[in-house]
């Protein structure tokens, strides 16, 4: 917590994802916490060396396909039982097999509704400008370059140890990045 | 074709990969996203999207004399009164298969093939099922009404009837529609961040900044986004196979001869799939043409995109062999009828000409010298796209026109508006395609730079 406040963080550039992989498995067994790794692509290892390995994305999408389940059936059923109910050749006015292909599909609909908005909210996103992007050379992180970002709120993070251990574990170049 | 004579670079050693050419993370990233944002349009796509502009505006035109003067500008009338618009209703819907089937189903098996053409496969899928949309709408002789099919609370206290096949045909395409589209965004996220990062133009990359949605490529971002990809495939696998199920439930249903049949949903799912893969060879072919994207789109993804039409169109065959023989075994006379008014009736040349085209011919592909030989598969795409457009005539208006009772028979034929709204839906196609090619990135970049990582640490 010594870090001056105009600093968000440093964020040092890797030459490979192997190396980036590494040097994040380093800079978390360090006991940096508030870290994370750029990528112009997912990198296998990479989420798991900082120790972050569940997601509630599976559960979310679960809880939407059930909503979206129980919601087009209960639908449907009110529809043609009390709201509506029409006598088709004297079958009963629950004709459940009737009802299951649109249950089926609203399943689907809202499970993936569910996902995607979860995996965006989850994310934090949409948000349209971050700390990050005022270095110039991140703009590479969604090309070909590789980096890590040790943010100064961390509890361990001071200036100039923190950039002696980004370049101890082989960064090629360490950037500062304004708030 | 003349784009399609032009000899890939890729050689015999090239074969064996799907990624040919030296890459890096980098220039995989500058070819790809040069397209959209180098501004050397080709003159080529200038003269296609002229010519699909003008098809679009005979769409409008034609879609404006229907609204004016109803639908009987067709062709369409009693016994025959599902004609054209159904016909391509189902055509189109089931071209749309093969993107999800590409995008969904390939990533489950984790087949690394998938990666050059899924991006542009899922863009087919949602255009063809635009167009497939319009088709339903148009064919209601008031198509004014048609938010009848929602379910709201409205004055009238009317609500719609959830035992017809119709409302399930409108639920399954308008979710169909709504989770390729976002299934299709989802997988453009990281690509818009690159070209957001790489723009030049301040639009550009405001524009593309939005889409992106900020996205950074995070560590976390990235492992909560492809577990969320994946399993939105997993939804989308069942869903492609129940939408088309639905589709043919829209015939099955009913009792007319030559639609009253089990064999529908999984013969109709073949089908889509089967016609799909040729319009995905269909437009891959002139594009790596024009773009020279050999190198992406490699003879062997051709090749095993041509293995699936010949498995898919296999069992195609067995569904029109099923058709005959059930219509025999059921001992129905109007069932036998149907069959031999379909073989040797007033339209029997449509039946001979579709199995020509999807069963006769196709059979080629056993030879690895045509999956291999580019104009070829284009040819064979080309007609299987009509084969299959005559199976759903064949289905669709043959069975209709000589039902139960002879007084009541008749023929169907298609009218000039008949015409123009089909090969306009196909200009609204290929413009959505030139669009999309233009301002998208057509391969997904950031797969792309995956593959090459993996095929690296394999080699290594």
């Amino acid at each position: 917590m010594t870090a001056p406040t105009s600093l968000y963080g440093l964020l040092a550039e890797f030459a490979d994802p192997e190396e980036l992989v590494e040097a994040t498995q380093q800079v978390h067994q360090a006991g940096y916490r508030r870290i994370d790794a750029f990528s112009p692509m997912p990198i296998e290892g990479l989420a798991e060396a900082m120790n972050f390995r569940r997601t509630k994305i599976p559960l979310v999408i679960l809880i939407g396909g059930i909503v979206g389940g129980i919601a087009g059936y209960v639908l449907q059923y009110w529809v043609a039982v009390i709201a509506y109910p029409v006598n088709i050749g004297g079958r009963p006015l629950h004709s459940w097999p009737a009802f299951i292909p649109v249950t089926f599909e609203v399943t689907i609909l809202f499970g993936a509704i569910a996902g995607v908005l979860g995996m965006l909210a989850l994310n934090g996103l949409p948000r349209p400008h971050h700390p990050l992007f005022g270095v110039p050379a991140f703009s590479h992180a969604s090309r070909d370059r590789f980096f890590l970002c040790i943010e100064a709120s961390d509890e361990k993070f001071v200036e100039q140890e923190t950039r002696e251990l980004l370049h101890r574990t082989g960064a090629k170049e360490v950037f500062d990045v304004p708030r | 074709m003349s784009d399609a004579q032009d000899k890939p670079a890729a050689t015999e050693a090239g074969h064996s990969k799907f990624l040919t050419g030296d890459y890096t993370f980098g220039t995989v990233t500058d070819k790809i996203s040069a397209v959209v944002l180098s501004g050397q349009t080709p003159r080529s796509w200038y003269v296609g999207f002229a010519i699909a502009f003008s098809l679009v505006m005979l769409l409008l035109w034609a879609i404006t004399w229907l609204f004016v003067k109803g639908v009987g500008i067709w062709g369409i009338n009693i016994p025959v009164s599902w004609g054209f618009a159904i016909v391509n209703f189902v055509w189109w819907i089931g071209i749309g298969h093969a993107g999800t089937l590409i995008s969904a189903i390939l990533l489950l098996l984790r087949q690394q093939w998938r990666t050059s053409i899924n991006r542009f496969a899922e863009a087919m899928t949602l255009f063809a099922v635009a167009c497939a949309g319009l088709f339903p709408l148009l064919h209601l002789g008031r198509p004014e009404y048609f938010y009848y099919l929602i379910p709201y609370p409205a004055t009238t206290g009317v609500w719609p009837q959830f035992r017809s096949p119709l409302m399930w045909d409108f639920f399954a395409v308008s979710i169909y529609a709504t989770v390729s589209l976002l299934f299709w965004y989802v997988g453009l996220i990281p690509d818009m961040a690159t070209l957001r990062d790489k723009a030049k133009g301040k639009f550009a990359q405001i524009t593309y900044g939005i889409l992106s949605m900020g996205w950074r490529g995070s560590a976390r971002h990235w492992l909560r986004y492809q577990r969320a990809y994946l399993i939105l495939a997993g939804l989308a696998a069942p869903l492609v196979v129940s939408v088309h199920s639905i589709v043919s439930f829209d015939f099955s249903v009913t009792i007319v001869p030559g639609w009253h049949s089990t064999i529908f949903p999984p013969y109709f799912v073949a089908g889509a799939i089967y016609s799909g893969f040729a319009m995905v060879l269909t437009i891959a072919i002139p594009l790596r043409a024009v773009y020279r994207l050999h190198d992406l789109v490699t003879d062997r993804h051709l090749d095993n995109m041509a293995k699936v039409l010949l498995a898919s169109g296999l069992v195609v065959a067995y569904g029109y062999l099923m058709e005959i023989f059930m219509a025999w075994y059921s001992g129905s006379q109007f069932e036998q009828y149907m069959i031999l008014n379909r073989l040797f009736g007033p339209y029997g040349w449509c039946y001979w000409l579709l199995i020509a085209c999807n069963v006769v011919i196709p059979q080629l592909l056993w030879f690895r010298a045509v999956r291999r030989s580019v104009p070829w598969l284009f040819m064979l795409a080309l007609m299987i796209n009509l084969g299959m457009w005559l199976e759903r005539f064949v289905i669709v208006v043959v069975s209709l026109h000589r039902d139960f009772v002879p007084s009541s028979w008749g023929m169907y034929v298609p009218s000039f508006w008949d015409w123009a709204t089909l090969f306009g839906s196909m200009g609204l196609f290929a413009a959505l395609l030139f669009l999309f090619i233009r301002m998208l990135p057509m391969i997904s970049i950031f797969e792309m730079r995956e593959l090459l990582e993996e095929s690296q640490g394999e080699s290594q």
